[in-house]
């Protein structure tokens, strides 16, 4: 029932997660954080155990989008199944709802724009036929 | 009464980019370097403790082949890995055997034999360093981890490309001298910055490499160490520490705040303050490592790493002389055995026998040694502070 993951990014180590419908919202459209029900902590990414209070008691909220740049690399190397990409943004934001994301920021935005401070915006993407991501776009 | 720990034995052996021989072979220079001039039999050993990454060997549960190629077997044997503080928290489980009278005598192997792997396979591996499900989708890699943290840095405290080059160049200068190094060319701030980029702002001569080698730590109790040697050197603080494997869920990003929570207990733990170290070796397996490590260790304040270098403090000479061996950059970094080797060094330092891997490295009166040796991108760290 958990599978799902493996829909997840362009190269995925994982299939199986009790959070696998993140996946689902990411091909609807949305990028979801995880709430554990009970101690009201939010989760990005998303995680379905609350260390916190042991309640696996969980909703999914959507993020609105709006983050800020912290930190940020020109990737000219790259691991197995991502040499074709090469060079490419990887990046730390901070949502305005608190938590912070680590992902690719889009290829639409030159090198030279970036500014760690900056407002970006995390969206959903369509990475091939059957699988999705989220990156760092223009708000 | 606390039983005090020493160190009694260090070895390694050199340092290479395909050393050409088994691990057990490399083991055994490691240990017989160890053992040499002590009082003590193979057999006088209460346990050994193997380090190494698992995911770099071909030798399943490599302990008990090392332990029987050395002759430790029948006493106990098993396996430490944090990645690349695997060796000096072997030392941290070989300190506390000792502490608690379980055990007198411990020896502590690291190793790796990176060259067992293809590149191709090293590439793999490369990709699952992260968080195999949240980051390994998005092609992450531990230079460019690092890289984020260089760029967050220079972003907050206006630290240079030019300060991270200057910490390659005092480090190549020593790896020149270091006979066990793998790169022993001294190269100039110019040829760092006309290096190629891997991840900005860091470029190829920011990063130490991966290599072969094997490093040996022997420990004993206070009793037992004055039996097996003259020259004990006192392991007086251990402090250890994590932080979270996803880059996302770090509060700090300008400096490791698992080598920063370790360093405290060591601290703590020795009675001692930063200003009391005498000389040290830190975890520079990228030059923003060492500048973080400055100020995660309280040789400078929080942002000043970068002008400590630009001073030339950390040469011998200055006011903390930091990897007078040549750092990881200069020796390479075989995962397993890169702790050892580093508590090899400070070792050497505080018995005045620096002259062992150069007479130029020497800190003259060295009494108090510092060991910073952290595993992946800051997930965890190992601080160690040994006196003479």
């Amino acid at each position: 029932m958990p599978k799902g993951m493996e829909r997840f990014g362009k190269v995925t180590y994982t299939s199986e997660a009790k959070v696998s419908d993140f996946v689902k919202y990411l091909e609807e459209g949305k990028v979801m954080a995880t709430r554990c029900k009970k101690c009201g902590r939010l989760y990005f990414p998303p995680r379905a155990d609350c260390p916190e209070c042991f309640s696996e008691e969980y909703e999914w909220v959507p993020l609105s989008g709006k983050c800020k740049l912290i930190t940020y690399t020109v990737a000219h190397f790259a691991p197995t199944g991502f040499e074709s990409d090469v060079p490419y943004v990887l990046a730390v934001a901070e949502c305005e709802e608190g938590v912070k994301v680590f992902t690719r920021v889009s290829k639409d935005i030159s090198v030279d724009e970036l500014k760690p401070g900056m407002e970006l915006k995390l969206a959903p993407i369509k990475v091939n036929e059957d699988k999705y991501s989220f990156e760092l776009q223009k708000p | 009464m606390e039983r005090k720990v020493a160190v009694v034995g260090v070895g390694q052996s050199a340092f290479s980019r395909s050393c050409g021989i088994s691990i057990r072979e490399l083991c055994f220079e490691a240990f017989k370097e160890a053992m040499d001039g002590l009082n003590l039999s193979p057999k006088e050993i209460d346990a050994s403790i193997v380090c190494s990454a698992p995911e770099y060997d071909k030798q399943r549960t490599p302990s008990g082949l090392i332990a029987e190629y050395l002759g430790l077997t029948p006493k106990p044997t098993f396996l430490v890995e944090t990645i690349c503080a695997s060796s000096t928290t072997g030392v941290g489980v070989a300190f506390s055997f000792i502490k608690a009278g379980i055990k007198d005598v411990v020896a502590v192997i690291g190793f790796q034999k990176m060259s067992e792997l293809t590149s191709a396979e090293a590439q793999e591996r490369m990709g699952r360093g992260g968080d195999i499900m949240w980051e390994s989708p998005f092609g992450i890699m531990m230079p460019a981890q690092y890289a984020m943290y260089a760029r967050a840095h220079m972003k907050q405290y206006g630290t240079t490309e030019e300060q991270l080059a200057k910490v390659r160049e005092k480090n190549s200068k020593y790896g020149a001298l270091n006979p066990k190094a793998v790169f022993r060319k001294e190269v100039t701030v110019e040829d760092v910055l006309k290096s190629r980029v891997i991840a900005s702002p860091l470029k190829l001569l920011d990063c130490c490499a991966n290599a072969d080698g094997a490093s040996c730590i022997i420990l004993a109790s206070e009793e037992k160490a004055k039996k097996i040697t003259d020259t004990p050197v006192w392991l007086v603080g251990w402090g250890s520490a994590s932080d979270t494997m996803t880059l996302a869920n770090r509060t700090l990003l300008t400096g490791l705040t698992c080598a920063i929570e370790a360093a405290k207990d060591a601290y703590k733990m020795a009675g001692v303050e930063p200003k009391d170290i005498d000389v040290a070796e830190v975890h520079d397996c990228f030059t923003i490592a060492e500048i973080m490590a400055y100020e995660n260790l309280g040789f400078c304040k929080p942002g000043e790493g970068g002008k400590l270098i630009e001073e030339g403090q950390t040469y011998v000479g200055g006011k903390i002389p930091v990897n007078a061996d040549g750092g990881l950059l200069s020796k390479g970094h075989p995962i397993g055995a890169t702790g050892g080797s580093q508590v090899r060094t400070i070792v050497h330092q505080l018995r005045g026998e620096a002259h062992k891997i150069h007479p130029s490295i020497q800190v003259q009166g060295a009494e108090t040694g510092l060991v910073h040796n952290v595993g992946g991108v800051g997930l965890y760290a190992n601080v160690l502070i040994f006196r003479r």
